[in-house]
């Protein structure tokens, strides 16, 4: 995602959906699936949400008319149900992203490209969720532990790096799938490969499910050319 | 963090599989009058009586609900298309048969909602228990592979349910093949486990001890 626009940037997804003249929902379905299975949080799909929140008070403004204006109550709520399932897409979705904020924000205000991928209310929430854990843990414990061991990054003040920052587990192995033949996928990482066995560049055929460490797949993941599940 | 189960080990609940599977498509056929419904998911109908027409799972489990139409089970739900996967499956052992992703979940919401309208219900159902049973054994078989070399799993035509039974051991099986086979991520653990680690305990079996 280097190419990000910064703030809540519209991810490279997008674009692709504008091929596929379909519902919203069905990319929210897969924004919510990847979201869920990734160790890591992705880019705000904003544009996306967006335009699902605009059809969810559409869809309100709707029922409620039809509510008053005496149409069969069956019809109703069918458009209630199909709201309902909308909504709830998207509540998953945004409560994932907040669950993943809350377990890695340290890691995340560190590093820039994950920052990026951040909504402007995920900013906010970031923001406000560490200043309170860091008041919390200052007031309850750390101020009271000696001098030297009172940073919330570090363990104690000879650590040469931020180590008590919890990062996304990026050896996690994900379930996964393509959309088209993928070949020379390097499973390993430059500096294993030359210490162990030689691998053969992997390839990946489309529509068959693959258990793989992320890692290796993220930047596919990211592009949207490979859907986790 | 407090409270939360490790994502990971339940990605996906039973109860999100099957909101999936509810969108799958199935024919209906209407018994009463009802126009074009434009939903945020896509737009279906007009509805007629008597003339088939297709809606996702969910929109036609909650006509069926109100009596407004009757299901018609996919083709490969038939008893005669069954017997054959069933065959076809105990025959391959090295591959599954081909059947909807959700084939479980949808089977089971049909069951559930529209038991009159699957013809042979318990025979349909019980046939769809045994390939259930004959896939998860190959599943099981085919696990068996995995060694310290294997550092990714090919699983062709397995569907959703079978997916996420076998997520969370696959997943960290391989994981730890992966860790151990890494020197670099040795030291790591190595010094995790000298700090916690307390008395005769072999530092080497507390990761395993943990879980």
């Amino acid at each position: 995602m280097a190419s990000s626009l910064g703030g809540a940037s519209v991810s490279q997804t997008d674009d692709f959906e504008t091929f596929t003249p379909t519902t919203d929902v069905e990319p929210l379905k897969r924004a919510w699936r990847n979201e869920k299975a990734a160790p890591e949080i992705l880019p705000f799909e904003a544009s996306l949400v967006g335009r699902i929140k605009e059809q969810i008070q559409l869809m309100e403004d709707t029922i409620e008319e039809y509510s008053r204006s005496g149409i069969d109550p069956l019809i109703v709520s069918l458009y209630q149900m199909d709201l309902d399932r909308t909504q709830f897409l998207l509540r998953s979705y945004i409560r994932i992203r907040l669950q993943k904020i809350e377990k890695y924000m340290l890691y995340i205000l560190k590093s820039d490209e994950l920052f990026r991928r951040l909504s402007e209310e995920e900013i906010t929430f970031t923001d406000r969720c560490s200043h309170d854990m860091k008041k919390h843990f200052d007031e309850s414990v750390l101020s009271k532990l000696p001098n030297n061991y009172q940073d919330i990054l570090r363990q104690s003040i000879i650590s040469e790096e931020d180590d008590m920052v919890p990062e996304p587990p990026l050896d996690t192995f994900v379930v996964c799938k393509s959309k088209e033949y993928l070949e020379h996928i390097q499973l390993e990482d430059e500096e294993e490969r030359a210490s162990s066995r030689v691998e053969e560049p992997f390839e990946m055929e489309a529509n068959v499910l693959h258990i793989i460490r992320y890692k290796p797949i993220k930047s596919l993941v990211e592009s949207g050319r490979i859907d986790l599940l | 963090m407090a409270g939360q189960s490790d994502p990971h080990l339940t990605l996906f609940s039973a109860e999100e599989i099957e909101f999936v599977a509810e969108d799958e498509m199935v024919e209906i056929v209407p018994n009463m009058r009802m126009d074009s419904l434009n939903l945020i998911c896509g737009d279906y109908g007009p509805f007629y009586p008597q003339i088939a027409t297709e809606v996702p799972l969910w929109l036609a489990i909650a006509l069926k609900k109100r009596g407004k139409c009757a299901i018609r089970p996919p083709e490969w739900m038939s008893v005669e298309k069954l017997t054959q996967t069933l065959e076809a499956e105990r025959e391959s052992q090295g591959s599954f048969q081909i059947l909807p992703f959700h084939y479980v979940e949808m089977s089971k919401l049909l069951f559930d909602h529209a038991r009159d309208d699957v013809p042979d219900m318990y025979l349909v159902r019980s046939l769809i228990e045994d390939i259930r049973d004959v896939r998860f054994h190959k599943v099981e078989t085919s696990l068996e592979s995995i060694d310290t070399r294997t550092s990714a799993v090919k699983i062709k035509d397995l569907s959703a349910m079978e997916v996420n039974i076998v997520r969370p051991f696959v997943g960290r099986a391989l994981q730890a093949i992966y860790k151990h086979g890494n020197p670099e991520l040795v030291p790591d653990q190595e010094r995790m486990t000298n700090v916690q680690s307390q008395g005769h305990d072999h530092g080497q079996r507390r990761p395993l001890r943990r879980r």
